[in-house]
């Protein structure tokens, strides 16, 4: 389905996860983190650049990943992404949530 | 004379073997190296717990399903030399290979999690991806009278990702069955924000958690066991406290893929997801629960890989383009408990929907949907996996790449 974020006409699922990354941008990301209750900061973006490059190559994410991703420690990504980092955190960088199988 | 070397022996190395013993030429060499002696049925390790098998019916000699003209190799591997094309045993011997097809699998690595390796592992801590791990657990779960079960999923990928599911509903029909399901609470603790995290599978089976009174912690992730204290802890500093831990913890890919330089943190091994030729070099090819691929950890994947990757070799040494043909195909019956099971078809494209399989609109097998008939199909993938699976044989009626026919396919529109 389309919703409107930021001003613009977005396509997301049922849970509010953007099915297409080109239609990401960082005024999506701050409406999607407002949503979420985080007030994005250039603290947040490598780590949302790092979510996006994984998901780009197809890698799964686990939080213990991106941990050992250098790019920010566990403790740290949860203190940028509180309360289901990496869920929250997919969400705001436009791809899709952590999932199995089924 | 020319060599391929295959690494690993168990479900993927063995079937390639078969594979490619019937279709190179004299010019070919095969060797095959395992650690082990034994090939185990790892679908068997389910139900162990449970005292459906012993050890006995899942386990026979690797050389039994080698042909007669590959060279088994009963060691352990070194390493891998990929800019000289040889392979380094641990006791000194090196093999020249001109094509390497790896198929060393992944296993667990409890050590990845603070102080789950102490004490109490195998005490109060189990885990059934191994199989002493799950014989251990049987006599745990026999002298089992009540208190908390917890099932806990470190982190994804794991192999076989629905396993850890089945067990909770087969532990659940298990303490049904004795009586004291009453005297047991079960916890299915899990990283993902649910026990179903598709949308078209939570729907139709989402009340399966809630009718068989299964408690679900979602949003878990365990960052150490206190085997002292009996408890698990998660980086938000969210407890669980435990009586019986069944632990799913890292998987990972072998060690001498680190010691070799390919492999990313997990040891999981950079391969191209349709023609699963590895990204390492293009005489490296990669099958079955070692690759990176976003396809799902299991025997029905690495055989339907099989078939795309014998292909691949072939023409890989006949200089020709490779077919990039391989669509992530899983098939995966899902023990729900009593005699009935769940199967699931899908592909990278695909999310498990509802429907009929192998024949569209006949079945005998229900997608999606609690059945016996289903149940026996699990039981019949045994005979599968030893007569035919491991051995290269073509199963009638599935196709290596997903079919769409029979599939509700309209249910993945809005999901
Ligand atoms: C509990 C459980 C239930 C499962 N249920 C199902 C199911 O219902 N359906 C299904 O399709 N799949 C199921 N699976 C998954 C399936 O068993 C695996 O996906 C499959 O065996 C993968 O095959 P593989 O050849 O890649 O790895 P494996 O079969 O694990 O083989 C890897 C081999 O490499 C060898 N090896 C590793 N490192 C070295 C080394 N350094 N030196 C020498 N040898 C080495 C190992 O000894 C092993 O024999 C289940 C798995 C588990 C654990």
């Amino acid at each position: 389905m389309e919703t409107t974020i930021a001003g613009k006409n977005i396509a997301v699922n049922d849970e509010g996860y953007l099915t297409d990354l080109n239609q990401w941008s960082r005024e999506v990301a701050e409406a999607i983190a407002q949503e979420e209750g985080i007030q994005l900061t250039d603290d947040h973006m490598p780590v949302i650049e790092y979510l996006q490059e994984q998901y780009k190559n197809e890698v799964p994410l686990s939080i213990r990943k991106v941990g050992k991703s250098g790019v920010v420690d566990i403790k740290g990504f949860y203190a940028l992404f509180p309360g289901g980092p990496l869920k929250k955190a997919s969400r705001i960088a436009g791809i899709p949530k952590p999932a199995s199988c089924i | 004379m020319k060599n391929v070397v295959i690494l690993g022996a168990g479900t993927a190395g063995t079937m390639m073997s078969n594979h490619l013993a019937k279709r190179l030429n004299d010019e070919w060499n095969i060797t095959i190296v395992d650690q082990r002696r034994i090939h185990h049925y790892q679908p068997g390790y389910l139900f162990i717990p449970f005292g459906t098998y012993t050890e006995e019916d899942i386990v026979k000699p690797i050389e039994k399903f080698i042909p007669e003209r590959a060279n088994f190799i009963q060691k352990p591997i070194l390493k891998v030399d990929k800019d000289n094309d040889r392979v380094y045993l641990e006791d000194g011997e090196v093999l020249n290979y001109d094509v390497l097809v790896i198929a060393t699998g992944t296993d667990i690595a409890p050590e990845e999690i603070d102080g789950m390796q102490g004490p109490h592992w195998h005490q109060s801590v189990f885990d059934f991806y191994t199989l002493d791990g799950a014989v251990k657990l049987h006599r745990a779960l026999e002298n089992f009278d009540g208190g908390h079960l917890v099932v806990n999923i470190a982190e994804m990928p794991i192999k076989c990702p629905v396993a850890p599911l089945e067990f909770t509903f087969l532990a659940d029909a298990y303490f049904e069955q004795r009586g004291i399901r009453d005297k047991v609470k079960i916890s299915f603790v899990t990283p993902m924000d649910g026990a179903f995290t598709k949308p078209i599978a939570s729907a139709h089976l989402g009340h399966l958690l809630e009718d068989k009174g299964i408690n679900v912690v979602p949003n878990f992730n365990i960052m150490s066991v206190d085997g002292e204290a009996k408890k698990i802890t998660d980086y938000e500093g969210q407890e669980v406290d435990y009586d019986l831990l069944v632990a799913i913890p890292t998987n990972k890919g072998a060690d001498y893929v680190e010691r070799s330089g390919f492999g990313d943190d997990l040891n999981f091994i950079p391969t191209d997801k349709a023609t699963l030729q590895s990204k390492v070099k293009e005489n490296i090819f990669v099958i079955g629960d070692a690759t990176n691929i976003p396809a799902s950890k299991a025997g029905s994947v690495a055989h339907f890989e099989g078939e795309i990757l014998l292909e691949n070799v072939l023409r890989f040494i006949d200089g020709k383009k490779l077919k990039d043909e391989f669509d992530g195909h899983a098939n995966c019956f899902i023990e729900t408990g009593h005699g009935k099971a769940l199967l699931i078809d899908f592909n990278y494209n695909h999310q498990p929907v509802t429907g009929t399989f192998p024949f569209p609109g006949v079945g005998p097998l229900n997608l999606l949907k609690e059945s016996r008939m289903n149940h026996m199909g699990k039981m019949a993938f045994k005979w599968i996996y030893w007569n035919m699976l491991i051995t290269g044989r073509h199963i009638p009626f599935v196709s290596p790449t997903m079919s769409e026919a029979g599939k509700n396919l309209e249910e993945e529109i809005n999901a």
